[in-house]
């Protein structure tokens, strides 16, 4: 659901840029999210669709990468990813270490381009 | 042509949040948001801390829901100032809204703002409000294993409250797990189990409170 205020935020920065840059037609834009947050691919792009719908933006490529989490165990500093991306917070694969590990990425949620003439 | 952008999606409610903590800051007002999935127990939470601490510090509450004013009128009833946002179907807060509802609270001499999230143990975790603290509320009869299966909220948060303890015997809930699943995330989090129906834990609860306001102050 709140996939559609990310979208908004997503056009207004586009518009911010475009005009920035004199651009009126958008063809692309990349967005990346971490895996970390509560973001819903395809409810996203939905949201992005809709919101679109008869502007100069309707025909652009929407393209999401997702940014894998990335840990650093608190007890022996390893740092290491979950080896099934369907789990969030797993265990130290070095120590076993269960508890506190840092988030070194996956919180993301940004912009990376914006392809327009 | 391509344009190199690299900006948070966020950023704009990032900026106001920022702006709302530094405007809170300087009035020396402690600003929690409290999120939990709706009937988790945060408007009773707060008619039983309103009421318990009343004269010891003076506070005010904001009230997100989709419809009705029902929430601010149960807090007002306890004396403090409530404003209640009506989202219309939104699911989360945002700072822009927030903000709005701060101008009708009259801030001199606050102690502690609380910001009564939008039932929902999801999206409102994505959108800082001004807050010092996150806040999230599980109540018992929702299951042991939420933190693991909601677990971005749990992992944002400063403290976990575990509701309604006086029905422990009728459901299967066992708090060690609870716990370790909120630890597991973030390993600093705060564990206050309270039922709010029996008062039994409050002061648990109303000491974390003490020590996250004197915290500000200083």
């Amino acid at each position: 659901m709140h996939e559609m205020s990310i979208a908004q935020s997503i056009l207004d920065i586009i518009q911010q840029e475009m005009d920035k840059n004199n651009l009126t037609k958008l063809i692309q834009v990349k967005v990346k999210h971490g895996r970390l947050t509560n973001t819903v691919p395809e409810a996203l792009s939905m949201a992005f669709e809709c919101l679109t719908v008869q502007t100069p933006m309707a025909s652009a490529i929407f393209e999401l990468e997702e940014i894998p989490s990335r840990y650093q165990c608190t007890k022996c500093q390893h740092e290491f990813s979950p080896e099934d991306p369907a789990r969030l917070f797993v265990p130290c694969p070095s120590c076993g270490e269960e508890f506190g590990h840092t988030v070194l990425a996956g919180r993301e949620l940004y912009i990376e381009y914006i392809e327009a003439q | 042509m391509k344009v190199s952008v690299i900006r948070n999606v966020l950023e704009a409610n990032d900026r106001l949040a920022n702006e709302l903590k530094e405007h809170l800051t300087r009035r020396g007002i402690l600003s929690l948001n409290l999120m939990s999935s709706p009937g988790a127990g945060k408007t009773s939470l707060l008619e039983r801390t309103l009421t318990d601490l009343k004269g010891e510090f003076k506070m005010a509450v904001i009230e997100g829901d989709l419809q009705t004013d029902n929430d601010a009128r149960r807090v007002a009833a306890t004396g403090a100032q409530a404003v209640q946002i009506n989202t219309e179907g939104g699911c989360h807060l945002n700072s822009s809204m927030v903000m709005e509802a701060l101008k009708q609270l009259d801030l001199d001499g606050l102690d502690i703002l609380f910001i009564e999230n939008v039932g929902n143990l999801v999206c409102p975790a994505e959108f800082d409000v001004g807050e010092d603290f996150k806040i999230t509320l599980l109540s018992v009869t929702e299951g042991d294993d939420k933190p693991e299966k909601y677990p971005v909220m749990f992992s944002l948060s400063t403290a976990m409250i575990l509701n309604k303890v006086d029905l422990l015997p009728y459901v299967n809930f066992n708090m060690e797990r609870a716990a370790n699943f909120g630890k597991a995330l973030n390993k600093d989090i705060a564990v206050l189990p309270v039922s709010c129906q029996t008062g039994e834990g409050l002061d648990g609860w109303y000491d974390w409170l003490r020590t996250a306001r004197a915290g500000k102050k200083a």
